[in-house]
């Protein structure tokens, strides 16, 4: 499906490096995707893939050592890597802000949760104190939590409350685009399930997009309108999440939808994928995921695999960065 | 309340033919200040038991919170019971006339942790960390079959090459291969029966599968497990039998099957239905109230779950269920099957 | 490679080259350790050389440091590089054997100290309960005493101590702060799962302190090491200078004092005092560069390594390119 409306977050061939003595290890390799607007995307992948990191690049928050080397990255046409820090401190919350891994226990333990709030409001937005309280009430009972609870303590918080907190903050000023990097990895299923839920009654109600970041396919799954696999800094396949969740052409990607046993479905022995994660220091000529590659044939050892549309494509937007995905001949 | 437990085909308690581990009417209470009069209690575990048997596995599926942990760390010794038994065999693994030494009873039951990286001591290279056991345990080997040894499970449970990977730091292995040197360092002692607390939780999605491959493969060399998760569909996978814990309290239990697609407790209802199934996107409905999880004492009554439970009665506030059997193999704790 | 640990040979080879393989990782660990860290290798040298000076005095020195070889407060000269003292002794062999006896006393009572703080420390760390509550109670007693006046106080009681009594003193009353860190660093390993998993294996209390937690803590022991020899040499310098040293005895602290009781920069003679003292500040000042250097390897954030600046320049490189886009 071609959208025909502009993209909301451009992301163009970015690459970070993280700078070290013995080279530089590229995080994130030429990724490429676009966020449209009311749409949320999942970026999925396991440690070392480079899925933090370029979140954490759309917010353009990277210290040394590591570097945002190339690409650009557009919100609405301007390039966030150019921006001056005011023009960055406008855009942060305004326009995007983030959840970032274990929220819960980045709030500031000494101060209560409706002055964390009333900060954030008054940072980006000339109110005054009364307003940014009221406002604060009002989002906590967006998230399910009592207005009561805005003289608490965090500790005074369970987990799934204070991740509620987070993402309470997070709306404050009714960001677009909400980037969530691992939302619920910390908290127990069921409030896991409670606050997904959640989410998606908010995602209707204010059409904001999100970037879900995580590597819990199944979750994503439930959320996600299109999934995005990374690999070693790569973006290996991006499709509809019902394709990659049944319809995996990328080795890696079906290798890992295939890891996750499942409550209801056979009592079969599953394989997971053989190996260890790549070294970013010592990647190999050729495709990156050759060494645990069941599919590999010569050219993946030579040849990197572009993003290419996916032979079996149709008329749905399906991109696969496999040479035996793509190399495929499919009759009419 | 203890004989439903066990299989009904093996002779009387106490008296199994298969190697077991058999915890009976297991308490753990843990002080919450550090008065000298009138200190206060939180109960982790409420009379909690089960039966581990060589070969098998049996899974404890629960919240943070649930104790589950905590019952492992009772089985290592680690934490005494407040009351309740745990027998190895025929023998009493905490009374104190014949006295178990720690390395007698670690002989038998070893433990494995859920941080690849924590579990590991930084400064020691591989070979140290597996020869320390072997030396511990097997005093009659020479330093020969040591190494022989050493470099045997170090292949048996995956590493390759072997030679390399015992000269090897921890900080140079990955997570996944951290974890099966931690199965590794299980092995060299010789245990029978592994208690893993959460050993796949922290692992890349793609590695756990190896991990649990691994450990089915050792259930076949007559290691039992205990395998301690929050994740319901690992625990189908490998354990043979589960039990679900909700605050220091056994719940449900019996055949993973049984319980997982025939849950009938409340609260495994509730865990069941919040597992993400890609695709359905379900429309829930409550199926438990908001309430916040109860801090248990030991002068707390009736059923843990009653505060969130939609069909608790005046019964299940004040009195605590006793155990129902269902069917061959599956119990539940619940007055709505009394 | 073939795994043929059947035989004694082959055994024998695995455990030569795991030798060879211990020693080159040690080699590389401290060639790493000054590859861009230069002030590793400043300090280094200035402590290296002041110790290899001093050890080598009688060698360096032509005169003996007692002996009476020119007029008074001669001022620097070919033949006495560092002029003479009051009464007329060789200012430059004072210096070089005075050191020997200085650093003796600064690195032996850092060593004291560093015992006793590590007994200290990891046993009320390991053992917690009624072992920590004792050992803390003490520790806190020591911690508060004021420690200058009490080595006033002992060292006039025991009238004019030598430079052992100074260092047994100074290194029994300083280990109270190095013994609470490494008590709070031993809590912090003892948590970690593979304490718990020795314990659970069986091993003994006393093996998992020796060998499993202290290898842990050796970049505190050691910064523990330096930061105290530095504290030892001052104080070690200041009991002298104040008169509470033995006089008879050169060392830095006591060629202060000489100089001192001899009004030496009023008459002029600033070499008298300015030696001795530099001497002080030199050896101070490559101690404190050691331990700076050990703390970049023990904390990476500092953001100090050889890293930093690559990825300057390449940001620098990035934004130029951007700026022509």
């Amino acid at each position: 499906m071609i959208r025909t409306d502009k993209p909301l977050l451009s992301i163009r061939k970015v690459c970070v490096d993280y700078v070290t003595e013995h080279g530089n290890a590229r995080a994130v390799n030429e990724v490429s995707f676009d966020i449209y607007p009311g749409e949320t995307v999942g970026l999925a992948g396991e440690s070392g893939c480079g899925k933090s990191t370029l979140a954490f690049a759309i917010a353009n928050l990277h210290e040394a050592p590591a570097l945002i080397s190339e690409g650009e990255i557009l919100f609405e046409g301007r390039d966030i890597l150019k921006m001056s820090s005011t023009q960055l401190r406008d855009f942060r919350w305004n326009e995007t802000s983030m959840v970032f891994q274990s929220a819960m226990n980045s709030l500031n333990p000494v101060l209560k949760i409706s002055e964390q709030i009333i900060d954030v409001i008054l940072a980006h937005k000339k109110v005054s104190k009364e307003e940014a309280w009221t406002r604060g009430a009002e989002l906590l009972s967006t998230v399910g939590i009592h207005p009561s609870r805005m003289d608490s303590y965090p500790h005074q918080l369970s987990g799934g409350m204070r991740q509620r907190v987070v993402i309470a903050i997070a709306l404050a000023l009714r960001p677009k685009l909400i980037v969530m990097d691992e939302p619920t990895t910390a908290l127990d299923v069921v409030v896991e399930r409670d606050i997904m839920d959640e989410l998606f009654e908010l995602k209707e109600k204010f059409g904001f997009a999100i970037l879900f970041i995580s590597h819990d396919l199944g979750l994503m799954g439930e959320i996600a309108d299109r999934i995005g696999i990374m690999y070693a800094g790569k973006l290996v396949e991006m499709a509809d999440a019902a394709q990659i969740l049944e319809q995996p052409q990328h080795p890696y990607t079906r290798g890992l939808v295939g890891s996750f046993p499942t409550i209801h479905g056979p009592r079969v022995r599953l394989e997971g994928i053989p190996g260890n994660p790549l070294n970013l220091l010592e990647t190999p000529e050729g495709c990156y995921f050759q060494a645990r590659c069941s599919d590999c044939i010569d050219k993946c050892l030579t040849q990197q695999p572009k993003l290419t549309q996916s032979a079996q494509a149709g008329e749905r937007d399906r991109l696969v960065a496999c040479h035996v995905a793509t190399d495929l001949e499919v009759p009419a | 309340m203890t004989e439903v437990m066990i299989d009904k085909s093996a002779p009387e308690a106490g008296h199994v033919e298969k190697a077991s581990i058999y915890v009976e009417d297991l308490v753990i209470d843990f002080p919450t200040d550090s008065a000298i009069f009138r200190r206060r209690y939180m109960r982790a575990v409420n009379q909690v038991s089960f039966v581990l048997k060589a070969g098998e596995a049996l899974a404890v599926v629960g919240e943070s919170g649930s104790g589950k942990s905590t019952c492992a760390r009772a089985l290592c010794r680690l934490y005494k019971p407040t009351s309740g038994k745990i027998w190895l065999q025929d023998v009493d693994v905490n009374e104190k006339q014949h006295q178990l030494s720690q390395r007698d009873y670690a002989k038998e039951v070893q433990m494995i942790f859920q941080d690849p990286f924590g579990s590991l001591n930084p400064v020691h290279t591989i070979r140290h960390h597996l020869s320390r056991p072997l030396k511990i345990h097997h005093p009659e080997l020479d330093d020969e079959q040591i190494e022989q040894r050493t470099i045997e499970i170090i292949s048996r449970v995956g590493l390759s090459p072997a030679q390399q990977t015992a000269d090897k730091y921890p900080h140079e292995l990955s997570g996944g291969q951290r974890q099966r040197v931690a199965i590794a360092r299980a092995l060299a002692v010789g245990a029978k029966f592994i208690l893993a607390d959460e050993p796949i939780s922290m692992l890349d999605v793609s590695i756990r599968l190896g991990i649990l491959n691994l450990m089915e493969d050792m259930k076949k060399d007559g290691i039992g497990f205990l395998y301690i998760t929050h994740d319901i569909a690992t625990a189908r996978y490998f354990a043979e039998r589960t039990a679900v814990m909700y605050v220091g309290h056994m719940v449900e239990w019996g055949n993973s099957d049984s319980v997982t697609q025939n849950p009938q407790h409340p609260y495994t209802k509730l865990l069941i239905s919040a597992i993400p199934e890609p695709g359905i996107r379900k429309d829930r409905k409550e199926m438990a109230r908001k309430a916040d999880i109860p801090l248990w004492t030991p002068a707390s009554v009736g059923c843990p779950f009653a505060e969130r439970c939609l069909s608790a009665t005046e019964q299940c506030k004040t009195t605590m269920p006793a155990v129902t059997q269902l069917a061959e193999d599956h119990f539940v704790r619940c007055f709505l099957f009394e | 490679m073939t795994e043929s640990a059947h035989q004694p040979p082959a055994l024998a080879a695995v455990q030569s080259n795991r030798f060879g393989l211990v020693m080159k990782k040690y080699l590389t660990a401290i060639a790493r350790f000054y590859r861009g860290n230069p002030t590793a290798i400043m300090g280094t040298f200035i402590v290296g050389s002041l110790i290899i000076m001093s050890l080598a005095a009688p060698l360096i020195a032509q005169n003996e440091p007692t002996k009476r070889v020119a007029r008074g407060h001669q001022p620097p000269s070919m033949e006495l590089l560092f002029g003479s003292t009051r009464s007329g002794k060789d200012v430059f062999s004072q210096v070089l054997h005075g050191g020997r006896i200085s650093l003796t006393v600064a690195f032996g009572a850092a060593a004291l100290t560093t015992v006793i703080a590590v007994l200290v420390g990891i046993s009320a760390g390991y053992f917690g309960g009624k072992v920590d509550e004792i050992l803390m109670s003490v520790t806190n007693i020591v911690l508060v005493f004021p420690q200058l006046p009490l080595l006033i106080i002992l060292a006039a009681f025991l009238g004019q101590v030598g430079p052992l009594i100074i260092a047994v003193i100074i290194g029994s009353t300083s280990w109270a702060w190095g013994a609470r860190i490494i008590r709070s660093q031993t809590m912090a390993i003892r948590n970690k799962e593979f304490i718990t998993s020795a314990e659970v294996m069986g091993e003994s209390k006393a093996r998992i302190v020796l060998v499993e937690i202290l290898p842990n803590l050796i970049s505190i022991v050691v910064g523990g090491f330096v930061g105290t020899s530095i504290y030892a040499l001052m104080a070690e310098a200041g009991l002298e200078f104040l008169g509470l040293g033995d006089p008879t005895v050169i060392t830095w602290g006591t060629m202060l004092y000489w100089a001192q009781s001899n009004s030496a920069f009023i008459v002029g003679a600033w070499w008298d005092m300015v030696v001795p003292g530099m001497a002080i500040a030199i050896m101070g000042g490559g101690l404190a560069l050691l331990n700076m250097s050990i703390d970049q390897i023990s904390n990476p954030k500092l953001k100090t390594g050889a890293y930093i600046k690559i990825w300057r320049k390449q940001k620098a490189q990035m934004i130029a390119r951007r700026a022509r886009s």
